[in-house]
């Protein structure tokens, strides 16, 4: 599946520490494939998620970014995962007028039992994005340089 | 202040002699058109003379823009039908209306109503500047001003003749704070209007409450009031005062009436279902003006036909109010009666 | 507090299409507690037009920066190196800040990023409302602390119009009838007296329509400035 570092898609998927990052643990432990375009990124709680980091990842290159926290009630929080819904909303806005698709951001709620879940909105997501196709700013700036000129 | 051949009378216009001799008024209402067109200002006021004693001209109603109603009423004036120059306080400060207060009277009207102007959001032009510089109740005291003490609202005093106008103020029963209308009647009349025309009255009992603390604070005594009636053209249209427009209280029972107007009539036959709505308006008007006229304090009605002309001839001949009193032309005034 | 919103952003990329070197400078007062122009608003506009402009085929130098009041000399003159060093200056303060930005840096080209609205607060997290107008002569007092000339779409002083319907205006169903509000307020406070008589009209000398408004407080004036 992985073709040279290049060519393959990259996208971050924002996961809350108490739902969607523990799914991901678990449909490992449970062997359940998910595409290796994802790039795991661990959020005490999607709430925290702010539309600059959105943004910056996607200029820097990523392909898509979805953002995957708890079930709406469920939240550690309280509404923190309500929040992020209106705010990635707002940003889907943005990124039309900026000129980019905003099916490029996705958010995704799931409960940590949901391994299957994870492996199903993961491999959704990527084919989604593999469909739009490469990220206009991917040859602008890669990944790791990015990662090293932002820490 | 120097005395002024007055005739005793404030504007010798023909309405403030109807109400002064105590008869029931009647006033119309005309809508100018959205064009320099004068022949349908001519048309409109063939429908309306002899069947009122003075007829509103509409300021750039519902803001949308028309000819205005100062040369819409001299027009009027000319056809032998006293005008009511309206005009508001949304697209003039204090001085565009004085000057248009002083060109409205050399050209020969003798009744201004004086009116905030609807919110220019409604209108054709909602993109617009409002003025507001002044409102209603200021405008009123403006012109009074004028009249009674021939100074401009600055208080430089006029040279030379001096405006003399009839002075009327709009007066809504059904707004809210519902108890609160009485009182704001009473500031216009403070201010000094001489009449008032109401908001289209619709619930008689609702308007016979308002009336009764009209008539505890006494300003029944002190303005004429006229009753706003409206002729409904459908049930439609009925049911969209009811729902839709702020300020209007329409009971089921007209709504009911309208509905029924067309029973027995087949569906397809558009014609008739029309002119069946259309008798039932003028028949609801009727009854609602026989009942207003019963109210203490009520002297007059303000009948309400915009684009319907023709549906006021029946009304006021329908509620026993034709024909409307002849004036005998006034005497030659006296000098040394003053106005009251 | 000054409330302002954005700009769309094809109207922002219209007003610097024309420069390469682009400094959106945010504000760290007003505009920050209405989310409109502070750092993260900054962040996310210079963000947002790199990416714009690259899409384009125009890719331009978007930077940013926020100084605490762009409305006073003393917080705007440290980032003169800065703004020396853009084409383009686009202020995402208040009208008050671009204003301030291209008085005292006279060769910057500086052009709004936002529009400002209006003078209100946050009446709950996400909603603003305006609440004054800056009429220049305060009345508060005489109609129990609302302001008609700032809530009234039509400014009345003698209100209520016979628009007001279940205490809102007509004009906008959301919109309270500041009228109503008042003389609520007042019937519960007892003072209804308060507008029994009618309030005269209003001097707007005092308003924008006596021209630019200007204060001079002598006893705060400094020695050196007043004998400029």
């Amino acid at each position: 599946m992985m073709n040279d570092r290049e060519n393959a898609f990259h996208i971050v998927a924002y996961c809350c520490h108490y739902c969607a990052y523990a799914a991901a643990d678990l449909a490992g432990v449970l062997r359940l494939r998910y595409p290796a375009e994802i790039k795991i990124v661990e959020l005490p709680c999607t709430g925290r998620i702010d539309a600059r980091e959105i943004l910056l990842t996607l200029e820097h290159g990523a392909d898509g970014v979805m953002i995957a926290g708890c079930l709406e009630g469920d939240c550690h929080f309280q509404d923190g995962n309500i929040n992020a819904r209106r705010r990635i909303e707002r940003l889907k806005q943005t990124l039309s007028e900026i000129g980019m698709d905003p099916g490029r951001i996705e958010m995704y709620n799931l409960s940590s039992a949901q391994g299957n879940r994870f492996a199903e909105v993961a491999t959704e997501m990527t084919e989604r994005i593999i469909e739009l196709g490469p990220s206009p700013f991917r040859t602008m700036v890669r990944i790791e340089d990015a990662v090293e000129s932002n820490p | 202040m120097t005395e002024k051949n007055t005739n005793g009378l404030k504007s010798g216009s023909n309405l403030e002699r109807i109400l002064r001799e105590g008869h029931f008024a009647v006033t119309g209402e005309l809508g100018p058109p959205q064009s320099a067109d004068g022949a349908v200002i001519r048309e409109k006021a063939e429908l309306l003379k002899g069947y009122c004693d003075a007829a509103n001209i509409t300021d750039n109603q519902t803001a949308i823009v028309r000819m205005s109603s100062i040369g819409a009423g001299a027009i009027v004036q000319q056809e032998g039908l006293e005008p009511i120059i309206q005009m508001t306080c949304r697209d003039r400060n204090r001085l565009a209306i004085q000057s248009d207060i002083l060109g409205a009277y050399a050209l020969g009207t003798r009744n201004v109503l004086c009116l905030t102007g609807d919110h220019q959001s409604f209108g054709n032009h909602p993109t617009a500047k409002n003025v507001h510089d002044l409102d209603s109740v200021h405008l009123i005291q403006m012109v009074v001003k004028m009249r009674d003490e021939a100074c401009f609202d600055c208080g430089d005093e006029m040279k030379g003749v001096e405006p003399r106008f009839f002075v009327g103020a709009a007066a809504n029963p059904f707004g809210d704070p519902f108890e609160w209308r009485p009182y704001r009647l009473a500031k216009k009349v403070k201010a000094g209007a001489d009449f008032i025309q109401t908001q289209l009255i619709y619930n008689t009992e609702r308007f016979a409450e308002y009336m009764q603390k009209v008539r505890e604070l006494g300003l029944h005594e002190q303005v004429y009031i006229l009753a706003g009636i409206g002729p409904l053209k459908s049930p439609g249209m009925a049911r969209y005062m009811r729902d839709q427009v702020p300020g209007l209280d329409v009971p089921n029972k007209w709504v009911d009436r309208m509905t029924e107007a067309t029973k027995g009539i087949d569906k397809d036959d558009k014609k008739a279902r029309r002119d069946a709505w259309r008798q039932e308006g003028i028949s609801i008007a009727v009854d609602l003006i026989k009942e207003l006229r019963q109210v203490e304090g009520v002297a007059g009605v303000h009948v309400m036909a915009i684009e319907w002309e023709e549906a006021v001839k029946p009304i006021v001949d329908g509620a026993g109010l034709l024909p409307r009193p002849e004036l005998s032309p006034l005497p030659p005034s006296d000098p040394k009666k003053k106005a009251s | 507090m000054i409330v302002a919103e954005q700009k769309p952003l094809e109207e922002i990329k219209s007003l610097i299409a024309d420069y390469q070197n682009v400094l959106v400078v945010g504000c760290g007062t007003c505009v920050t507690v209405c989310f409109a122009g502070g750092e993260k608003e900054a962040g996310i506009l210079a963000s947002s037009l790199r990416m714009a402009t690259k899409l384009d085929g125009n890719t331009k130098q978007v930077d940013h920066l926020v100084v605490q009041r762009q409305c006073e000399w003393e917080y705007i003159d440290p980032i003169k190196e800065q703004v020396d060093k853009a084409d383009i200056v686009l202020s995402i303060g208040c009208g008050i800040g671009v204003q301030a930005l291209v008085e005292r840096f006279p060769d910057a080209i500086v052009v709004p990023g936002l529009n400002t609205t209006f003078l209100g607060l946050p009446t709950e997290q996400g909603i603003w409302e305006e609440r004054c107008a800056a009429c220049g002569e305060c009345i508060l007092g005489l109609t129990g602390g609302i302001c008609p000339i700032a809530r009234c779409a039509k400014q009345l002083l003698n209100g209520p119009c016979g628009g007001s319907q279940n205490g809102m205006c007509e004009i906008n169903p959301d919109t309270p009838c500041a009228w109503q509000l008042i003389y609520d307020k007042l019937e519960s406070q007892g003072r209804l007296e308060l507008i029994m008589e009618i309030f005269p009209s209003k001097d707007w000398s005092n308003s924008r329509d006596g021209g630019p408004r200007k204060i001079t407080r002598e006893d705060l004036r400094l020695a050196a400035e007043e004998t400029e």
